[in-house]
Order: C-alpha cells, then structure tokens, then sequence
C-alpha cells in the first residue's frame, strides 16, 4: 500500500512537470508560429478570429513586403552590414587578441583591462555620442570637401558595428589564445616562420572552434541591432537595415493598417536567424557558457 | 621567447588597428557622455556652454525622469525575480528529471534570444491588439464574453511589458544554469536522498547553494541587461506611451538627447543611469556574498 501511495505521488509530479514544461514550450512556440500563420493571410482576414487557419496561401503580402515596403533593399542593406562588419570585426579583433594574450610589450597589462572595462559600456548609453561625433566629422568634411560621408553610410555603420563587438570579442579570444602551450609558437619559430605567418598559419586554425562562436554571435547581435542603426542611418529616403525597416512598418501599420505586410515582413527578418539556429544550435547554447557576458 | 627582429613592430600592427577603433567608438563616447553632462548643447545653441551640475539637479526635479527611473526599477526588480525563478525551476527540472526529449526543450525555450527585439515587439503588439488581438480573443473564448483589455494602456502597459521581458529572458538564464547544475556531482544528490532530503529540499539545500557564484553573476547581468533590454522593448513597442506610463530611463535619454537634441540634458541621463547600474551591481554583489562551497 506504501509503495502504491508514492509511486502515485510520483506519477502526478512526473505529469506536473510535463505540463509544466509544454505550456512554456506553448507559450514561446506559439507566437512565433502564429507569425508565419498571419504572414501569408489576407488583409481582410485579420479582422475576424485571430486564430483562424489562412484562407489560402496569399503570397502577394511578401511581393508587398518585398518590393512597397522596401524589405528586399533593406535585406540587402542588412546583409551588406552584417558580413562586412563581421570580416572588419575578425580581421581586428584576431592579431589583437593574440598578442594581447600571448606577447610581453609594453601597456599589454593596461590595454588588456581596457578591453575587460570596455564589456561594461553598452552601446545604448553611447549611440547618442557617436552620432555627435560623426555630425562633427561630417561638419569637417563638408566645409573642407563639399560632402559629408559618415552619417547615413551602411560602411561606416559596419565599422561601429565592429568596433562596439571588440572588447567581447577579444575577451573570448583571449580567453582561448592564453590556454594553448608556447611550445607551438617555438616549433614554428626554429621551423623558420615569421610572426605572422606563426600567427595565420599555425595559432589561428587551433581556434577555429572559439572562432565559429564569435561568429555566431556577433551574426545574431549585428543582424538583429536596431537602435544603432536608426540612429545612424536617419534620412527617410536612404538605406535602412532590416529591423528599422520592420519598426517603421510597424508604426506605419497603426494608420493604414497593412497586417500582411508586417507579418511576411517580420518573417524576412526571422527567418535567418531561425535557420541558424536550427543548424546550429548546440554551439550557441554551448558556447553562451563560455562566453556568458552577453546579456 | 627569445626576442627576434621585427617584434615590437609585429605587436604594434597586430594590436594599433584594435586599439584605435576602440579608443575612437567606446572610450572618447563614454568620455563624452560624462563630460556633456555638465554642458548645455542643443540644436538651438549648438555650441557648447560650461553649466556644471545645472543638468543633474533640473533633473531631480524633472516629473518625467523620475517616473522613467521608478518604471526602471520596477522591471528591474520584477522582471528578475520571475525570470529567475522560472529559470532556475526549468533548468533544475530538464537538469534533475529524466525528462523525454530534454533537447527539444532546451531548443525551444532558447528561440526568444535569438530573435531581435523589434521582432519580439510586433509579436506582442499583435497577441495585445485589443480588437484583433490573439490575448483578448482567447480571454473572450474562455469567459464567455468580449474581452477588450487595453493591454498597452497606461494601467496595464507596464504588466505587458513584463511578459514580453520574461518571455525573452527565460530561456537564456535557464541555459545559464543548466550548464552549472549540470556540474554538480550527482552523489552528492544520492547522499542527500540517502538522508531523506525531498526533491524540494535537496534543490533548496544542494542546487542552490553550490551554484551561487553563478547565480551572483547572473544577478549582475540581470540588472544591467534589464536597464537596457527595457529601453529595446519601449523603443520598439510603446515609445514611452501612453502619456509616459512606460518611460524608462534610457528611452527617456534617448528622447532627450537624440529625438529632442537636448545632448547636455541627455547624457546627464545616460551618465546617471550608467552610476546607477554599477552602484546597484555593486550592492547586490555585496549584498549576495556568501563563503563560496566547494564540490
């Protein structure tokens, strides 16, 4: 009877926590499906029963989407940004990690707890100074050159990008730089290879692993950025990225309410971070530990 | 190592690209912020003018900004306290139980973090929408009648903002600390089931104390990520409104300095928020101390 009574305690526990643990996967999984629902609806249909299955498969709301709402330059806009400030990021942050990591110099101690300090400046608080700092610039060009450059550049918003990723970056790198033997550096040395080529050749394919974590990080951060971007990019008619262009969508949807739009719109902006992250998922949640800082 | 030609000028090319972007877009910003703080510059007196602590003491008395830090502080307080505890629950659940399909869970839970928050905005504006919303319809089913709860209305506003930030952090603390529960040794679990600890008991007796210096941490991350996850969440999904029952510290900030171009004013903001979260840190970090277990 004794044994009866906990084992059937312990079948309404185990069921209380498989509840439990669905209505969150509800919760979270639903949303996000009900988006790619509504995105091929159409517009007169989200005026009746939000839950009710499409009609159809309306694809004209991505064409819309695509082509009216600017989501296709945007796309390309977003992915220009991304991969270039991601190739700026590596170039910079790789050699600086190593031998801020690896090599005695002079001021290495000092730089080092500058780039440490660095992971607790948010660019929030900071974007408002940057942009201050490029009308100044762009002030200087205009009156010494006849044309400003820097604000309304997706380069030059490539480049923030990067240099506001650095101190993570070279925290993570560093952090693995500093694990692996000398020993690899003198082989390579008395074999008669450079610095440089010791560097390129030898010490950056050990940290591929550390690499490909950085990469996916900073791909999620940079593509999905947006405070930054609206900041920087502020002309009306010139280039946005793919979340200022949604953001926009959506308060323009407020008067003139284009629902199928916004929806296939905020499906262009998911869909690659999704699919990432279906590919790849194990690395990120692994390499979160690693990394943690990132909040 | 033995020195060879060429290496102060190796360390130097490897390491000025790095330190240059990061001394023009983190530190002269950061700078900035504090030394605006104590000037007057608008877009009507564009140049600079020395007032001292004039900025910080019309914001003591600034209606707006201290309802903007009170909403602060209300998500900062409430927001960790339900994602911590969903998120140590969950990650003690997947990580204790034998639990089917442990993966699949994890996966999902971690999608919000991936997403941008612009994305997550248009998510929740649509589940909030009154009339066509997916919340009040499937309220209305379940009571029977028409629901028309204004969720971003002034009273409710700040409750709705709360889930969406719940909804976006419980997966990545949940990571968090299934990775540290996970380092805990299981026999310390059978010595405690051994003694008659219930499951209740070893969490609170087991779990919890040997994965502080983790939960310390995070405690650090949910404060400075909270400040500037709410400014994300209010940009993109209620701009401050209605009538600033939404406000919060940075979005205020940034209305001053950049949609207002009140920069002196502004980065007054930015500077107090910024000792702000560091004090705050600082306090819980002294507060949390505790002898640290070994396992």
């Amino acid at each position: 009877m004794e044994q009866r009574k906990k084992s059937s305690a312990e079948w309404l526990y185990k069921i209380f926590i498989y509840v439990a643990l669905i209505t969150l996967v509800i919760c979270i999984f639903v949303p996000v499906a009900w988006v790619f629902m509504a995105s091929i609806k159409e517009n007169s249909e989200f005026y009746g029963n939000p839950w009710a299955m499409p009609a159809g498969f309306y694809f004209q709301n991505f064409v819309d989407a695509w082509g009216k709402a600017r989501m296709g330059e945007y796309l390309l806009n977003s992915v220009i940004v991304t991969v270039l400030a991601l190739l700026i990021l590596l170039v910079v942050a790789l050699p600086a990690a190593y031998v801020l990591s690896r090599f005695e110099f002079k001021g290495r101690k000092f730089w080092n707890a500058a780039f440490m300090g660095g992971l607790f400046i948010n660019v929030n608080y900071i974007v408002v100074p940057i942009f201050l700092m490029l009308v100044d610039g762009d002030k200087f060009f205009l009156n010494n050159f006849g044309k400003g450059f820097l604000l309304n550049n997706i380069f030059v918003l490539a480049v923030v990008y990067a240099a506001t990723a650095l101190p993570f970056t070279i925290y993570l790198l560093s952090g693995y730089f500093s694990t692996l033997a000398h020993d690899y550096e003198e082989a390579a040395y008395i074999d008669g290879a450079g610095y440089g080529r010791t560097m390129i050749k030898i010490i950056f394919p050990m940290a591929q692993p550390s690499i490909i974590t950085i990469i996916l990080f900073n791909f999620l951060s940079f593509w999905n950025e947006y405070i930054i971007a609206m900041t920087l990019l502020s002309d009306p008619k010139g280039g946005r990225t793919l979340p200022v262009g949604l953001m926009q969508l959506t308060q323009a949807q407020q008067s003139a309410a284009q629902y199928g739009q916004l929806y296939a719109g905020l499906v262009l902006v998911m869909l690659p971070t999704l699919i990432l992250y279906i590919c790849v998922q194990k690395k990120l949640t692994q390499g979160m530990t690693l990394g943690g800082l990132k909040g | 190592m033995k020195k060879r030609s060429g290496r102060s000028a190796f360390v130097f090319l490897c390491a000025a690209p790095a330190v240059i972007l990061f001394i023009i877009f983190m530190i002269i910003p950061t700078i900035n912020v504090f030394r605006m703080s104590l000037f007057r510059r608008s877009a009507y007196s564009p140049t600079e003018q020395f007032i001292g602590l004039d900025n910080f003491t019309t914001l003591m008395n600034d209606a707006k900004f201290i309802r903007s830090m009170q909403n602060t502080i209300l998500l900062i307080v409430v927001v960790t306290i339900v994602t911590f505890a969903f998120a140590l629950v969950f990650a003690a659940i997947l990580t204790r139980e034998k639990i089917k399909g442990q993966n699949f869970f994890r996966i999902i839970f971690y999608i919000p973090n991936i997403l941008s928050v612009v994305v997550i905005s248009a998510i929740f504006s649509a589940i909030y929408d009154t009339n066509h919303g997916t919340l009040n319809s499937l309220l209305s089913l379940f009571s029977g009648k028409t629901v028309t709860i204004l969720w971003k209305g002034e009273s409710m506003v700040m409750t709705s903002l709360i889930i969406a930030m719940v909804w976006q952090a419980i997966g990545y603390y949940m990571v968090m600390y299934m990775a540290s529960m996970a380092s805990v040794p299981q026999s310390l679990y059978e010595s405690a089931g051994l003694d008659g600890a219930g499951k209740i008991t070893q969490f609170f007796q087991v779990t919890l104390p040997l994965i502080w210096t983790n939960i310390r941490t995070t405690l650090t991350f949910f404060i400075i990520s909270t400040i500037n996850m709410a400014f994300l969440f209010v940009k993109a999904m209620t701009s401050g409104g209605p009538n600033g029952a939404s406000e919060v510290a940075l979005s205020y900030m940034y209305k001053q300095a950049y949609t207002n171009s009140s920069y002196g004013y502004g980065m007054a903001i930015g500077a107090l928020v910024f000792l702000f979260s560091f004090g705050l840190s600082a306090l819980v970090n002294v507060v949390t101390k505790r002898e640290p277990l070994e396992f």
